[in-house]
């Protein structure tokens, strides 16, 4: 299914250049991206015996993006992503981003193909977000995402945007290898996933969001009906050894997100509820975003992030959520330099577990074409009852540098 | 990446609403210079009304004291708004990390504008707020009021005098920023008696002290009618700083909709 699907979006693309109107004199072509070079530090010894120590561990990246634009209003994409690991060969893999079909009309737009969509409004998770697979090798922000193959039209009249998809081809979480870090003791075989729909990855999923803004209020609301994204870990018992095999539920969930924009604060909410996973249960984000601009006289603004967490999921019956009764504060550092430096600091906590972690993210621009990033991910507390627990050890510190060409 | 690139950029967005204001002009109150002030910016005004949207390449080179170079470039798309501030849409090229970021804006004439902006590696279209105004556009010596659009509404004027400038002849208007958090305490502005193009302004910070000067150079007529200038050039007296802004390319009447100004096609801007 998905190769045929992908095939049809081939000869889409191939289309394209064959049958390029004389009056497209607009045609062109476009070639940008990105390569980069990523050292990540673990400081701290593995958990388990199956796992490397990783202590530094190099990486490479590369995401060409190839825009081929047949007018103003016909436009093909091409995103290929390949990582090479030293150490992880789960985190070595390639994928399609994006490979689609772009039709502008006047008040309405379709894409045929793989494409990313990103639902949401608040910082420390993305409840509602759900149309693209987790690409959870590349980091475990979760906020890196695999290409989906779909259809999707969107309309726009004075009343907001409904958009409509379909949603072809699951694509199945990445995990880390089980001798990688960032792995919990038992192996997983995420290659042969179970589902629950008997149609496995050929089911079609569908979701549809209409999205509306009322003065300084934007809204939206949104359903999808599916194969969830996320997986629940069953324990198979195999000849030699335990493994968890990913098993894929048919869900259905309901979003809602909501953010007011006033002067130097937004207010931001989302909540969502999913049938599927037990019985239905609702989650929560909810917080603010406070910036300070121009702080002590300097160019620099301050930003003021608290952000509430609720997830009421039954863990006999979903997939664990790291973000269930949890409190997440940051502060975020623009200097509004000529390069752009940032840093976010981040930390949540979880007022039941007592679980705590902690974000940071600097960045610089270097040149033109390069930027420097250094990210950090530090497990401050991780009680054996919360499910941060599997990685306890694997804090690390991630140096990249990113070529922009 | 991530969500670090929104403030990256932030600084970027509100640079967006600066360039089609910084063409037109300003505005008043009462008493006789007051009145012809008023009078000038508002024929400044009128003057550039019906343009009804254009597209054109911008050019940033900053410099610092020791005039070491960097730039940056764009595009801006602008339709205008009949009773309303105009709706800018800006995509970036450069700095190539953040090309195809995209900014889009609904400028108002007194309410806060509404401002959005696109971050491609997160398929991600945000709201942003718009309260920034003295902070600087993309590291700049253009804050964002300096770019936003220079609606009459937004300053109070006071007619000061004529003055000769490089040959030509001005009205020299003196105008009040009314926003409280306007970084200026006051401006200057030049503009020629042949057309109300505005040649020159200066720029008093909140202490009453001269901050920056701008000047238009090389004004180019389109349609026949409007005049945009396609040089600019920023001095930051206090710090040695400077920017200047090319334009090039510029095209009217390019057939633009209110559709093509929302946040839903903010993700498929290029």
């Amino acid at each position: 299914m998905r190769k045929g699907f992908i095939c049809t979006v081939l000869s889409l693309f191939m289309a394209g250049f064959v049958w390029t109107p004389p009056w497209a004199e607009a045609a062109q072509w476009d070639i940008s991206g990105q390569a980069s070079l990523q050292t990540r530090y673990y400081p701290y010894s593995p958990a388990y015996p199956a796992q490397k120590k990783m202590t530094v561990s190099p990486s490479a990246t590369l995401e060409p993006e190839l825009v081929y634009e047949v007018d103003e209003n016909n436009r093909f994409i091409l995103t290929p992503f390949v990582r090479l690991d030293a150490d992880d060969k789960r985190r070595t893999h390639v994928d399609l981003r994006e490979f689609n079909w772009l039709y502008l009309g006047s008040s309405w737009d379709v894409s045929v193909g793989i494409s990313k969509v990103f639902w949401g409004v608040t910082e420390s998770t993305h409840l509602v977000d759900i149309i693209n697979q987790t690409d959870s090798v590349e980091d475990i922000s979760g906020e890196e995402k695999l290409g989906q193959p779909m259809v999707n039209v969107n309309i726009e009249q004075s009343w907001g945007t409904l958009s409509l998809f379909a949603l072809p081809g699951f694509r199945i979480r990445t995990f880390t290898a089980d001798d990688a870090r960032l792995h919990g003791p038992i192996a997983i075989d995420a290659g042969n996933p179970s589902y629950e729909s008997s149609k496995e990855e050929r089911h079609i999923d569908w979701a549809a969001r209409l999205s509306s803004t009322f003065g300084n209020l934007d809204v939206s609301i949104s359903h999808f009906q599916g194969t969830s994204r996320e997986a629940r870990l069953l324990i198979q018992n195999r000849a030699s050894q335990v493994v968890l095999v990913p098993h894929y539920d048919q869900i259905g969930q309901t979003g809602l997100e909501l953010q007011l924009t006033t002067e130097n604060t937004l207010w931001k909410a989302e909540g969502m509820t999913r049938t599927g996973h037990g019985k239905r249960f609702y989650a929560g984000v909810a917080g603010l975003e406070h910036t300070f601009y121009g702080v002590a006289d300097s160019a620099a603004d301050v930003g003021l992030l608290v952000e509430y967490l609720y997830d009421g999921r039954d863990s006999r019956f979903a997939p664990p959520s790291l973000a269930d009764n949890d409190v997440f504060a940051g502060v975020r550092i623009a200097m509004n330099d000529t390069q752009d430096s940032a840093i976010l600091f981040g930390g949540s906590w979880d007022y039941r577990s007592y679980a705590g972690f902690i974000n940071l993210e600097a960045e610089r621009r270097m040149t033109d074409h390069l930027k420097l990033e250094i990210n950090g991910r530090f497990i401050v507390n991780a009680p054996d009852s919360d499910p941060i627990v599997t990685i306890k050890n694997d804090d690390f510190i991630e140096l990249t540098l990113n070529y922009f060409f | 990446m991530k969500s670090n690139d929104f403030w990256k950029v932030r600084g970027w967005s509100a640079a967006g609403l600066i360039f089609f204001a910084l063409v037109a002009a300003p505005v008043a109150n009462a008493g006789d210079e007051e009145d012809r002030g008023l009078e000038v910016a508002t024929e400044a005004d009128q003057r550039d009304l019906g343009f009804g949207d254009y597209r054109v390449e911008l050019k940033m080179i900053l410099r610092n004291k020791h005039n070491q170079q960097t730039s940056r470039s764009m595009r801006n798309t602008t339709r205008e708004q009949l009773g309303d501030g105009d709706k800018t849409l800006i995509v970036f090229d450069n700095p190539r990390d953040v090309k195809g970021t995209a900014f889009l804006s609904h400028t108002h004439k007194t309410d806060s504008d509404d401002q959005w902006l696109f971050l491609p590696a997160l398929k991600r279209v945000k709201r942003i707020s718009s309260s920034n105004k003295s902070g600087p556009f993309m590291g700049s010596e253009f804050a964002y009021e300096d770019i936003a659009s220079q609606e009459l509404e937004k300053y109070t004027y006071r007619y000061t005098g004529d003055e000769t400038l490089d040959g030509r002849e001005h009205f020299l208007v003196e105008r009040f920023p009314t926003h409280p958090k306007s970084g200026y305490h006051r401006q200057m502005v030049w503009f020629d008696k042949s057309e109300f193009r505005v040649w020159k302004i200066d720029f008093y910070d909140r202490k009453n002290e001269l901050l920056k000067t701008l000047t238009y150079n090389d004004y180019q007529q389109y349609l026949d009618k409007y005049w945009r200038a396609n040089r600019m050039d920023m001095i930051n007296h206090q710090t040695g700083k400077s920017t200047t802004l090319i334009f090039s390319g510029y095209q009217f009447a390019i057939g633009t909709t209110d559709m093509d100004f929302t946040s839903n096609r903010l993700k498929r801007a290029r």
